[in-house]
């Protein structure tokens, strides 16, 4: 591939930094399409909304898994992918897409889903690129089998790479993923932990400037406490580094309904805004059903944009214990280990990290959570995590299967009953953004 | 009081159950909860998770010699990575008999593809709009059959 000069422009943490200088909320779509010019049109789309917005290509799964012999082959019978294949397409259609899009406020981030991500962080690059997301344990644990110490091993180099292409024009952005471990029914304090012990990963191996994700739960104030806990530890674990923090919208079952759809869209935008996070990504109406078209992607980004517009941060907040429970996950993992990478895989093989429900064979599964009454998660199981003395236990019940099933459908259930059927009176309250 | 709860109990299945997803396959949830279905009716499960490649999928089955292979798929590649699982299966004189069944959002629209995954050497295929009774009923003719007897032979 040939190597571009990088990009001239603002880096994708100075954009977000000075969005968030003027109080406005970057909202972000993931979407990625195959063809050249559908991407395109998503690219622009999402840049003259009516918001503040940053773009993104979304890798197809062919890519994510080191599969190019597939992407190739599916390029070449015009078969659709699920995602743009940013190392396999044409250099040249690429680089025009980019001139296409790319301005100085509008930086593109690649979000790609790989335990292996050398190739697509070389690619992006390549293109004068330099944001993207991830991390050792969030892509390679929920969504693989490789083996955890590989995975360390492949983000270790990955960093390094990034980091080496820092120079005056070109700041590199690492993303982390870990504060959205399984999509749903992971307790807030270990998705806090993850996301700052990738961050101190992707810091120590170079990175200066990142973000530290968390993705919404099921209960808006549980939500607001994991926030401002990562703010904390960030200042704490990574305070030299440019940081913000990125809002993910629920990622679990999603409600069914437009309304109940359009509801959770913008209490996520709320909890971005009233936690001071700088960006959002944002769901769409279309998300319990299929892969969300350009169209629908702008509607909800403009949707959350409207929805955060004017709530402002707040002051006091609960305190049920997830601060200290993630800075105990955190500081025993930084107590096995000088060397990070080999402390994350000693503290999964040990338990004392443990996801709830992932079956990764890294993992230990001892650990579960579950959903109390009021909505909120706790633990059920704690396993080896040395948290026995911040967490009171329920009895240990059994989960049934329907159990399972009502848990993570808590969320769709309640926004669908809730905001499913609404007059158009209310589609139009919600459309534009008023808060209840 | 649910419908469940008023039929009449199950016998425990009491069989050895492999639940997986295939090679190209990132779901999970659907596994967690098909073994805890599989464990509310008595069976022991071992669960290889998601992405499994076919070579694990063959090697933890002539290890552990299950009563059942499960198998789940909504990426909808179900259909095509299934019979090329079922090609390497059959081929292994240890696997010729047994029991295979596949289900989730396999692609499969109408009986010919079904049919194609039975041929390719499933023993039932389940689509995710039957809901679970077949599967369920597969699962308690499977724990009442004779042992040593396969499936369709009586």
């Amino acid at each position: 591939m040939n190597v571009l000069a990088p990009r001239r422009g603002l880096s994708f943490g100075e954009v977000v930094a000075r969005h968030h200088a003027r109080g406005e909320l970057v909202v972000q779509p993931r979407m990625g399409f195959a063809d050249p010019g559908r991407m395109t049109r998503g690219l622009l789309a999402t840049r003259s909304a009516r918001a503040a917005t940053v773009g993104t290509i979304t890798i197809d799964s062919y890519t994510r898994v080191g599969d190019h012999e597939a992407a190739r082959a599916a390029l070449a019978a015009g078969a659709d992918l699920n995602g743009y294949p940013l190392v396999d397409h044409d250099p040249v259609t690429t680089t025009a897409l980019l001139d296409g899009v790319l301005t100085g406020d509008f930086p593109v981030q690649v979000r790609h889903g790989s335990a292996d991500p050398r190739r697509i962080v070389r690619a992006l690059l390549g293109f004068g690129l330099h944001a993207t997301e991830g991390g050792p344990v969030s892509y390679c644990l929920p969504y693989s089998r490789m083996p955890l110490s590989a995975a360390v091993d492949n983000w270790r180099r990955s960093c390094e790479t990034l980091a080496e292409a820092r120079g005056p024009e070109l700041e590199p952005h690492l993303e982390t993923f870990g504060g959205c471990m399984m999509g749903q029914l992971c307790p807030p304090a270990l998705l806090v932990a993850l996301s700052v012990l990738e961050g101190m990963f992707f810091w120590r191996h170079g990175i200066r400037c990142l973000s530290f994700s968390y993705a919404q739960q099921t209960h808006a104030g549980q939500d607001e406490e994991a926030v401002a806990a990562l703010h904390a530890l960030i200042r704490e674990y990574v305070p030299h580094a440019r940081t913000h923090v990125v809002i993910y919208g629920y990622m679990g079952v999603y409600p069914r309904t437009p309304g109940g759809a359009l509801e959770l869209i913008a209490e996520s935008a709320r909890l971005a805004a009233r936690t001071g996070a700088s960006r959002l990504i944002v769901k769409t109406t279309a998300e319990a059903h299929r892969l969300p078209t350009v169209a629908e992607n702008v509607t909800a980004l403009e949707h959350a944009a409207e929805a955060a517009r004017g709530v402002s941060r707040i002051g006091r907040l609960g305190d049920t214990g997830i601060h200290a429970q993630a800075k105990a996950l955190v500081d025993n993992v930084l107590s096995l280990d000088a060397d990070l990478g080999r402390a994350l895989v000693t503290a999964f093989a040990r338990g004392q990290l443990d996801v709830p429900f992932c079956l990764h064979p890294d993992n230990a599964g001892r650990a579960r959570g579950r959903l109390a009454d009021d909505g909120r998660l706790e633990w059920q199981r704690i396993g080896a995590m040395p948290l026995g003395d911040l967490v009171d236990l329920p009895g240990d019940r059994r989960m049934t299967s329907n159990d399972l099933l009502d848990a993570l459908r808590y969320v769709e259930r309640s926004f669908d009953e809730k905001y499913g059927l609404p007059g158009i009176e209310t589609v139009n309250r919600l459309t534009q953004g008023s808060r209840t | 009081m649910t419908i469940e709860a008023v039929q009449p109990m199950l016998p425990d299945a009491g069989l050895d159950v492999i639940v997986t997803g295939l090679s190209s396959d990132a779901h999970t949830w659907n596994l967690v909860y098909l073994e805890l279905l599989l464990e509310e009716l008595g069976c022991r499960v071992t669960n290889l998770g998601a992405c499994v490649p076919d070579a694990t999928i063959v090697r933890e089955c002539v290890t552990r010699r299950p009563d059942l292979l499960v198998i789940s798929s909504l990426n909808g590649h179900g259909r095509q990575d299934g019979v090329r699982l079922m090609e390497a299966f059959r081929a292994r004189a240890e696997l010729v008999t047994t029991p295979v069944v596949i289900g989730g959002k396999l692609d499969v629209t109408g009986g010919s593809n079904a049919a194609r995954l039975l041929e390719a050497g499933f023993d039932a295929v389940f689509e995710d709009s039957a809901g679970l009774t077949p599967f369920r009923t597969f699962l308690r003719t499977l724990s009442v059959r004779a042992p040593g007897v396969p499936l369709g032979a009586g």
